[in-house]
């Protein structure tokens, strides 16, 4: 029995490319599921076949095999028009639309529902409005998309989504060129948007952190093209944020920053008494990035410290990490 | 935001008038406004020969540059949008090198000419009709076969020069008679239509104008993209098929009418965004059309200033308006709305 929330699903789904005569199957056998009202990363490596899997899920692209149910029908039973108004797409290309107003823009994602000429009534503007006002861009409505920031634009852009009134928003790397304010601002409002409006959202991203923080579940595509679905936590502990890259990608996956950390070859051992927890991690990142590594209290050299600007190596006191690394490089 | 639209919208439309009656005034024969009043509404003019230039030569000239203008700047609206592209255009597709194929196959390798009989004149239109329509339907089965626009964009151009390669041998192997009236053919001029004909360019041309109205939808809908655009419920491939059928048959009819007429359907969508700061094509659309109007009314206008000589080929006056604004939109490109 399926979970009355679910929204999309899939069943022993394969994905790919079929030209002439030739299949290429990227992903295959895959079970999903997809619930309103909750915010879902789908991680992955660079080629892994995210984008592809999104584009089948869009119903832009065909399944090999399997199938995709979306509120409760096969997805291939519906029309394009019918598809509109279920599943919204935001991708990442560069629009030609910069000399239309937000406000244009946003009314764009009425097509669906109006007429010939796409003429819109009350009830058109009410929605539009209210989509410009739930990602806070409602004071920017008469401005040119040109003139947005790239932040602003995706934010303009989710409202054009919202405005299609579809049950289920599909991200392609939503956050991919915005720095990291407009990433986390653009991650929590989809966020609310899953929350408050009952949304399902999809979206894929390489920003882990961000990811970890905001997704309720994730779906993760392994280095060996299986997938694993499960709530974001049990996922990390886990250990399948581990599997996400091969060993010869050189990463290893930290549970405690909840990111990825290149992994290195240490080759010396210091020891380090450190109370406070900051500056514990500090030094920690400090020494490894020397290639130094913090173990027992065998190691010839024994680090302690208290402060920031009392540090000492072997009982001689240093007033700065940077100090510090002299005093350590003089010794090993 | 809405006022600017609807100055530019009046202006155009005011324009349009300004220069319509120019058209009428202006000439090889020094007409008075009265005379060419008198002229319009049938009353005996001072001179006899007034009467006829205005209604027989000057009326429907300025009407065909009216229409031809509109037409052209249309096509070229409609295939930079679902082309995706601000450099596309009615003689980068191969429509007008099809046309003028079939131009020069009926002029070159069959011995027609330019001449007045209607015979001649229609099978010089049914040749570029034709050819036209050859190209165009090439041009659908690839567009049928290739998904991207802009591959489609580049088999269009690689048409278009195997149509100037036929072009060339037949001009190599005909006769100077031929190929001088298909020089002349193809220097392009709004005076070939004469009154009797302008009903049936008239309608055409309106025809497929009014159709491109009910394209509005869709083509705002492109401005996102094609991926956009499909999520939004357009069936991407019939809306290219509908768009390329509009705009070749508009380029076409133009085509067979008035000659090759180059630059026109490239320049103006681009002077209609840069006076709207829009690309709302419910108002870019009417916009383009009635820029495309005003701007041949103005070539047609500087055509014949020079009286003694006659009428100066339209070829040689679009490019002369067309290319500093060309210069202007590719130096100012990061300024310029549309292209952010």
């Amino acid at each position: 029995m399926q979970h009355p929330d679910v929204i999309l699903s899939t069943r022993n789904l394969s994905v790919g490319y079929r030209s002439g005569k030739s299949v290429t199957t990227i992903l295959h056998g895959l079970d999903l599921t997809l619930r309103r009202g909750e915010l879902v990363c789908l991680l992955g490596a660079n080629g892994i076949g995210k984008s592809t899997l999104l584009r089948t899920l869009s119903g832009v692209q065909a399944p090999l095999s399997g199938e995709v149910t979306i509120s409760g029908r096969d997805m291939t039973h519906y029309s394009p028009k019918e598809l509109s108004r279920l599943i919204s797409i935001v991708y990442t290309d560069r629009t030609l639309a910069g000399a239309l107003t937000v406000n244009e823009l946003v009314s764009l994602g009425r097509h669906p529902y109006t007429g010939f000429l796409g003429r819109l009534d009350h009830k058109d503007r009410t929605i539009i409005s209210h989509s410009l006002d739930a990602v806070g861009m409602r004071h920017k409505a008469d401005c040119h998309v040109a003139t947005l920031s790239d932040g602003e634009r995706q934010k303009v852009m989710i409202a054009r989504a919202l405005a299609q009134e579809a049950p289920v928003i599909i991200l392609d790397e939503p956050t991919a060129f915005l720095d990291v304010a407009s990433r986390i601002d653009t991650m929590r409002q989809l966020h609310s948007l899953a929350c408050e409006h009952g949304k399902a959202i999809l979206l894929s991203s390489h920003d882990i952190n961000c990811s970890l923080s905001t997704a309720g579940r994730l779906w993760l595509l392994r280095h060996d093209r299986t997938m694993s679905e499960g709530v974001t936590e049990d996922m990390i502990m886990n250990g399948e944020l581990e599997s996400l890259f091969s060993d010869n990608r050189k990463v290893s996956f930290d549970r405690t920053a909840g990111d990825f950390h290149a992994d290195t070859e240490y080759l010396h051992t210091v020891s380090l008494d450190c109370d406070d927890t900051i500056l514990r991690h500090w030094i920690t990142n400090a020494l490894h990035r020397n290639k130094i590594e913090t173990g027992n209290h065998n190691s010839p050299i024994n680090i302690t410290a208290t402060s920031a600007t009392h540090i000492t190596v072997n009982g001689i006191p240093a007033t700065s990490i940077s100090q510090m690394l002299d005093m350590l490089h003089a010794r090993l | 935001m809405k006022s600017r639209k609807a100055i530019t919208l009046w202006s155009l439309a005011i324009a349009i008038v300004l220069l319509f009656t120019a058209c009428l005034i202006f000439g090889s024969v020094d007409i008075p406004l009265s005379g060419v009043t008198d002229a319009l509404l049938g009353r005996q003019t001072e001179r006899h020969t007034w009467s006829v230039i205005v209604i027989e030569s000057r009326l429907p000239m300025a009407c065909t540059a009216t229409l031809a203008g509109a037409a052209l700047a249309v096509s070229g609206l409609l295939l930079q949008t679902t082309f995706d592209n601000p450099l596309a255009g009615p003689s980068i597709l191969g429509i007008s090198a099809g046309s003028s194929l079939g131009v020069a196959i009926v002029m070159l390798a069959l011995g027609g000419t330019i001449g007045t009989s209607f015979g001649s004149y229609f099978s010089v239109l049914a040749g570029a009709l034709l050819g036209a329509a050859i190209i165009m339907v090439t041009l659908l089965a690839f567009s049928s076969m290739v998904k991207s626009t802009a591959m489609l964009l580049i088999i269009g151009i690689m048409i278009s020069y195997l149509a100037s390669s036929a072009i060339s041998l037949l001009n190599f192997f005909s006769t100077q008679e031929g190929v001088h009236s298909f020089v002349i053919w193809g220097l392009g001029n709004f005076s070939g239509v004469t009154l009797d004909r302008l009903p049936v360019f008239a309608s055409l041309t309106t025809i497929a104008i009014a159709l491109s109205f009910l394209m509005v939808k869709p083509l705002n809908a492109l401005l996102l993209g094609a991926r956009y655009a499909e999520n939004l419920g357009v069936n991407i491939r019939a809306t290219r098929n509908r768009l390329l059928i509009l705009s070749g048959t508009l380029t076409a009819v133009v085509t067979a009418f008035c000659g090759p007429i180059g630059f026109l359907g490239l320049i103006v969508p681009h002077i209609a965004r840069l006076a709207l700061r829009s690309s709302n094509h419910i108002v870019l659309l009417p916009a383009t059309a009635l820029a495309g109007a005003a701007i041949a009314l103005l070539c047609t206008l500087i055509s014949v200033i020079p009286s003694q000589w006659g009428i100066i080929p339209i070829n040689a006056i679009t490019p002369v308006i067309g290319v500093p604004i060309i210069i202007y939109i590719i130096l100012n490109r990061k300024k310029i709305l549309y292209f952010n």
